[in-house]
């Protein structure tokens, strides 16, 4: 296939993935008018097969936050959110989107979201997702329903935290979707949209997986966290992602056919020097300039933790037609922020070796405590279990006050030239 | 002769390195970075070279038989009629520069005079330069813009009035010229300048004249060797804007933690508190970095935190250890921020405390923070090297000490006094090491 072709496809999962973005902003400002209501939930735990059962949208308020940053809007929202009492140290994307709300609700596409009919909270090892609908509650004063899931404090799921979580589900979340919507519950409808999923996540795997080759035709942290954009919000179990993800796996085979590296903002990434797994998210209000410091450098992140935050779907998880609460119960239990410390070094370290990685780089985000608590203490026993380098840099999710580029940049020069150095590179001088 | 360059680019210094084919040390040369890092470069570059000059000069004259004693009278001499003729050069220029400025529509009319002003202030500058370089003078600082400020302003304020204009007048066409002449790297060559002062040597120091009549020739025949900068390697926070191929560019951490294993092979530890910067880094015993942390987004309990400090107690920056040195106890400092540390400062004097016991807690708690990014970085291991600009301050160092034993126990700590060239030294191995490539 020529590179003119290439291009061609490469282009049609994101056109594609941009179409169902804006498609659901659409649904969400003409929800009132088209009489749809609206269900407004976070990334982490999910439940969007459910919701999609009582043809509600699906409003995630992290999204609007990381839309609006990379639209460089959050800093203004942010402020305004200080101005009401909040404080510097507070989640940003909680931050963020009050100050959206408190300046008129108008959606990163600048069209008026509306209020929602029911928040629909999974708590998923993040204690300020609770504090974030509680704020929600008492502006929209709607319908609120929180779904307790047991934080995996042993590493494990046990049956018992399976059938709390579907116990929830069948006595608290789905009366509620009934009441708020008026649609009765077909589990008939969840199992169609469940085996979308399923069909999806395998497409999805296989992209993710696809980092293992070398070169790597994705940045499975730049490059996914366009890659989870459907599978992690609005869209898991419609038509809509599945087609995504055909699309997308179609492409990136095609890249992995022809020993390309991943897609930047500035064309296709020559040659790979480095292979890192990063743990943490994204900072997103100087995304690409982020982006650069590692494609500049020849670095290419194999394998990353954020791209999990919507659920682990790589150690074999599907959602499963068959059991379609219990499924829904295990993919909330599973999310990685609802695993504890050694939990995630044990995936973080596996990463390292499966993806044959240089090293583990941090992101740690200032305001993010579900993430960043522990962080130096897994970056120790990493480095011990694997012999490989870990480096620590520290921004922050949508305030771009916490991105000093300069800093950044220094550390992670320093550690992809220590990188070389180690391997006996360019870098290596003969000490006297 | 082949030489190999390493520079430091920092936030408050720029420091050079300048190695030979054996990577021993030939010359080092420090300058204030000012808002231009390519000046700095290059005045630091100059000066590295200049003392390389100086070192050969030194290797071929023991050679020819000069005695020891004599030899480095003679060489002190020859340096300081180098800058001596470097100085008033620079005078010149700031001279020239200074008339250029004061045109225009606001000194219309009073062109005459104020040029008249101009020339005479430096006359005096000129007839004042030999004192300052005359043998054992002591000067506040080796930097052309203090040099001629403090002797500017001194003698300024005299001339205006005697020519009736406004001294801040004179004073702000001095203020734009100088920020020109400071930013124009030195020119020409180093050694036709030596040659020079090897000429009026013997009026400056007419008790050398025997000697300089006799080292004329083998001077003159060790100047005539061509040093080539066979490979220059840049390193620091300004290291981008070096115009060097990529390549030739390391970052600091590499550049710190080979510099402090050239200059101790044993070092496996390394902390550099820098102006802006506090940098831990672990080595294996080939001085690769094994590891490395460094302070978050802000310089909190960096050496600026310091600078600011000696700002604020209007007293210069090595003052501060000494003072601390005097403390009887420490006062309890928990902040380290530095835009805070003014007011922490003055809280503490408002409450009766003394100053030495103050700026002590204040070093203590710039180590303190050092010590917790020290552990990020995997800990102390033995030997320990400690530098950067605050390596050379006596009560850091004391807390340092005591923190680590009291932390790690017995660990070899080495603080060398090049230390603040770590980084460069590191730069120019790797310098040599590309060009064996």
């Amino acid at each position: 296939m020529s590179a003119v072709q290439t291009a061609v496809v490469k282009d049609s999962s994101m056109l594609k993935q941009k179409e169902m973005i804006s498609g659901n902003y659409r649904k969400l400002e003409t929800a009132k008018a088209e009489g749809r209501k609206v269900a407004a939930t976070f990334v982490p735990g999910n439940l969007n097969e459910l919701i999609m059962c009582f043809d509600m949208a699906n409003n995630l308020p992290e999204i609007n936050a990381i839309q609006n940053g990379m639209r460089k809007k959050t800093g203004a929202y942010i402020m305004e959110a200080e101005k009401r009492g909040h404080s510097e140290d507070v989640c940003t994307y909680v931050k963020a989107d009050l100050g959206m709300i408190a300046k008129g609700n108008i959606g990163p596409d600048g069209q008026q979201l509306p209020n929602p009919d029911l928040l629909l909270l999974s708590y998923t090892g993040c204690f300020t997702f609770m504090k974030w609908f509680e704020l929600l509650r008492d502006q929209y004063h709607c319908e609120t329903a929180m779904l307790h899931v047991p934080y995996q404090g042993d590493g494990r799921i046990t049956k018992n935290m399976i059938s709390y979580v579907v116990r929830q589900l069948r006595e608290e979340v789905i009366p509620k979707l009934e009441r708020v919507s008026g649609v009765k519950f077909d589990i008939d409808r969840l199992r169609e949209n469940l085996r979308r999923s399923a069909r999806a996540e395998e497409d999805f795997v296989w992209v993710l997986e696809s980092a293992k080759s070398r070169p790597s035709p994705i940045d499975a942290y730049f490059g996914g966290v366009y890659y989870i954009g459907p599978i992690f919000t609005a869209f898991r179990g419609s038509e809509d992602a599945v087609e995504y993800y055909r699309m997308l796996r179609a492409e990136i085979a095609d890249r992995l056919a022809n020993g390309q590296g991943p897609v930047t903002p500035s064309g296709d990434m020559k040659a790979e020097r480095f292979r890192l797994v990063v743990e943490g998210p994204p900072n997103w209000t100087s995304f690409r300039d982020f982006w650069k410091m590692f494609y500049d450098e020849g670095a290419v992140v194999v394998a990353s933790s954020y791209t999990k935050v919507g659920g682990i779907y790589d150690r074999g998880f599907r959602h499963d037609p068959d059991h379609p609460l219990e499924s829904l119960a295990e993919y909330c239990l599973g999310c990685y922020t609802n695993h504890n410390l050694p939990g995630r070094i044990d995936l973080l370290a596996q990463y390292i070796e499966e993806y044959q990685a240089d090293g583990l780089l941090i992101n740690s985000i200032k305001s993010c405590n579900s993430f960043s608590a522990g962080q130096l203490l897994m970056l120790r026993e990493i480095e011990r279990r694997t012999g490989c380098p870990g480096a620590f840099i520290e921004s922050d999710l949508v305030d771009p006050r916490y991105f000093s580029p300069a800093n950044i940049k220094n550390r992670l020069e320093s550690y992809f030239q220590m990188i070389d150095q180690r391997r006996g590179g360019p870098s290596v001088a003969h000490a006297a | 002769m082949r030489t190999f360059i390493g520079i430091d680019l920092g936030s408050t210094t720029t420091k050079a390195v300048v190695l030979d084919e054996n990577m021993d040390v030939l010359g080092r040369g420090i300058t204030n970075s000012r808002a231009n890092y390519d000046t700095a470069c290059k005045v630091a570059k100059y000066e590295a070279l200049l003392a390389a000059r100086f070192t050969l000069l030194q290797r071929s004259l023991t050679k020819a038989g000069a005695g020891e004693a004599r030899l480095g009278d003679f060489l002190d001499s020859l340096e300081r009629g180098f800058r001596l003729g470097q100085f008033i050069e620079q005078l010149d220029d700031l001279e020239q520069t200074c008339l250029d400025k004061a045109r225009g529509d606001r000194f219309r009319g009073r062109e005459q005079s104020i040029a008249e002003a101009i020339h005479a202030i430096f006359a005096v500058l000129r007839d004042g330069a030999p004192s300052l370089f005359a043998r054992d003078a002591r000067r506040k600082s080796d930097f052309f813009r203090d040099l001629a400020g403090s002797r500017f302003m001194a003698v300024g304020q005299e001339t205006a009035r005697a020519a009736g204009l406004s001294y801040d007048m004179l004073l702000n066409v001095y203020d734009k010229a100088i920020i020109e002449v400071e930013n124009r790297p030195p020119r020409g060559d180093i050694a036709d300048k030596l040659l020079r002062a090897l000429d009026t040597l013997a009026v400056m120091s007419p008790e050398l004249a025997d000697l300089a009549a006799y080292l004329a020739a083998p001077v003159r025949r060790a100047l005539d060797v061509e040093t080539e900068e066979t490979s220059v390697v840049g390193t620091g926070y300004g290291r981008v804007t070096l115009p060097f191929p990529k390549e030739n560019i390391r970052s600091e951490i590499l550049c710190h933690g080979l510099g402090a294993h050239m200059m101790y092979p044993r070092t496996r530890t390394v902390l550099d508190i820098g102006g802006q910067d506090t940098k831990a880094i672990q080595v294996d015993d080939s001085g690769i970095v094994e590891n490395f942390q460094m302070n978050d987004r802000c310089a909190a309990g960096c050496g600026r935190y310091l600078g600011y400090i000696a700002d604020e107690m209007n007293m210069g920056l090595h003052e501060l250890g000494p003072l601390a040195m005097q403390a009887t106890r420490s006062v309890r400092i928990n902040s380290t921020c530095t835009v805070f540390a003014g007011a922490e400062l003055r809280d503490r004097l408002a409450l009766g405390e003394k100053r030495e016991d103050i700026i002590a807690g204040l070093h203590r708690a710039i180590i303190l923070r050092a010590m917790s990014i020290i552990s990020r970085s995997g800990g102390v291991r033995d030997e320990f090297t400690f530098t950067g600009g605050v390596a050379k301050n006596e009560a850091a160092v004391k807390e340092l000490r005591h923190l680590i034993r009291e932390n790690y126990g017995d660990v070899a700590i080495n603080i060398n006094p090049d230390s603040i060239y770590t980084g460069a030294l590191g730069a120019a191995a790797f310098a040599r090491r590309a060009a064996a490539h």
